[in-house]
């Protein structure tokens, strides 16, 4: 994408080790390996149960809050087993966070949607969380447009702002890793480019991945695309690689269109 | 290949191709009519020659306008970008490959009123056998996505380019034997010139087509086996 000076061997900030995934007793997910590196975008491609939402969601372990799933392998980050059953699940989620579909902010002030998940974490004083309530906002490219409603509820903002209202609120705990699973499926070409534009702008301080089914958006957003099928990753690679000279069939089937 | 999932995509793409087809048909029989009306300096199919380069500037006009159009309603990924990539340029070759042709029928008419042609006309000959056969292959390649035809094609050029050398040396002797011979001689040097520029495009389409199958690109060089003696004169015009 927009790193013409291509570090050769990038730091990997979650290495995903022989994963396997079952909800139940269907195994949804297959021996998965894979890096996610510092401060790049990794984008998660396939169709429709391929398991790439899977995949995203055991990278913070949400599925821990699904009785009946679960996972085997290693998921390391920096190098922690974040599997391990003893594994804060608070602080990870708090280090891995996650923006969903649908924009989920909480039917509350904008300014509380972003307090509040602080709040778990830290103690700060009224200025403190001022200030990094705005850090935030500003972090999500949305500052400008509620800095004089900070008290309206955020669910009267529009689709858009909303998702990025999403983006600040998981930002203010200052994760390390953030997951999106197809942040602008519900928004409209306008509100996605402003996503897209603010997903580049947060690859310099956070490693990202995205799980997408526009492949226009994995090619302008991501610096490295998996592409996944029938719970196997079938190709894992460069951008530029996997979308012009794809090595497996399957993939170009894929990205072209032409899957039966 | 699979087909697309979308028909119409398939169709839109094969509707490129096929006149990309046209379009070579065209030029090649330029090429083989302008060379027969310049051995023989037969005006009437030399105007013939002239008259039918204006089908493949219609027909390029198209092929790019049908390209832009997929690309824009289709965002086509992978082989398929390539595809409407290599047909924009493969068209453009092809064309400039006819004005070419078209080129050398309008020196046969300037020409024609000579008694005689001088024995350069078989270097000019051979040239055309070798550009006429690499242009077919190269054509062939793109029809058949023949990856090891096309990098023949662009390995071989280089015998077009020592032939052109050949030429050029035999119509200077040529013109050293007598002046009258000069104005003429100036004209069949041009139109050895056309030939091994027809070389080139047929070369790049073989590029492009390489380009097309693996989405790799051609080393920037060429093989070239130019003989020095000339000091580099043909290169310097490319």
């Amino acid at each position: 994408m927009n790193a013409p000076a291509q570090v050769k061997d990038p730091a990997t900030k979650i290495s995903v080790r022989s994963l396997d995934f079952y909800y139940g007793a269907t195994r949804s997910l297959k021996s998965i390996s894979l890096p996610l590196h510092t401060h790049k975008v990794t984008a998660f491609i396939g169709p429709s149960g391929c398991g790439k939402s899977t995949l995203l969601r055991v990278l913070n372990r949400m599925y821990d809050l699904y009785p009946g799933q679960r996972a085997e392998g290693e998921v390391l980050l920096d190098n922690e087993n974040i599997l391990d059953p003893a594994i804060d699940l608070n602080a990870l989620r708090a280090r891995v966070g996650m923006i969903f579909q649908k924009p989920t902010p909480f039917p509350m002030s904008i300014y509380e949607n972003i307090a509040f998940g602080i709040r778990l974490y830290e103690k700060l004083s009224r200025a403190d969380m001022d200030a990094r309530v705005e850090e935030a906002l500003r972090g999500a490219a949305l500052w400008d447009e509620v800095k004089d409603k900070l008290q309206a509820s955020g669910l009267g903002l529009s689709g858009g702002q909303q998702q990025r209202l999403c983006i600040a609120r998981s930002v203010a705990v200052q994760p390390e890793v953030i997951l999106f699973d197809e942040p602008c499926s519900a928004l409209d070409p306008i509100s996605t480019a402003k996503v897209e534009e603010l997903i580049e702008e947060l690859s310099s301080q956070y490693t990202i991945a995205i799980v997408t089914h526009n492949m226009q958006q994995a090619v302008r957003v991501s610096d490295y695309t998996a592409f996944m099928y029938l719970g196997e990753l079938v190709e894992y690679g460069d951008t530029d690689d996997v979308f012009n000279r794809p090595r497996e069939k399957r993939t170009q089937d894929y990205i072209t269109g032409r899957f039966g | 290949m699979n087909d697309h999932i979308v028909k119409s995509y398939d169709r839109d793409l094969e509707a490129l191709g096929r006149r990309i087809s046209e379009m070579g048909g065209v030029a090649e029989k330029m090429l083989a009519e302008a060379m027969d009306a310049l051995s023989s300096l037969d005006v009437d199919l030399a105007k013939k020659v002239v008259a039918s380069d204006v089908r493949l500037d219609t027909l390029q006009r198209e092929i790019e306008e049908a390209a832009v159009l997929t690309i824009a309603r289709r965002q086509p990924l992978a082989v398929d970008l390539r595809e409407c990539i290599a047909a924009i340029r493969i068209s453009g070759d092809i064309e400039r490959i006819g004005d070419l042709a078209k080129n050398i029928a309008k020196r046969t008419l300037k020409i024609a009123a000579e008694a005689r042609l001088p024995r350069a006309i078989v270097g000019l000959k051979s040239m055309h056998e070798i550009a006429a056969t690499q242009l077919k292959d190269a054509l062939d390649a793109y029809a058949l996505r023949d990856e090891e035809r096309a990098r023949a094609v662009w390995s071989n050029d280089a015998d077009l380019d020592a032939l052109e050398d050949s030429v050029f040396r035999d119509l200077l002797t040529f013109m050293m034997e007598d002046p009258r011979n000069i104005s003429f001689c100036t004209h069949l040097l041009f139109c050895s010139k056309n030939l091994e520029r027809i070389g080139d495009h047929t070369t790049n389409i073989s590029e492009t087509v390489v380009y097309l199958v693996t989405g790799e690109a051609m080393p920037v060089e060429r093989p070239k086996t130019r003989p020095s003696s000339l000091g580099g004169e043909g290169e310097a015009s490319q």
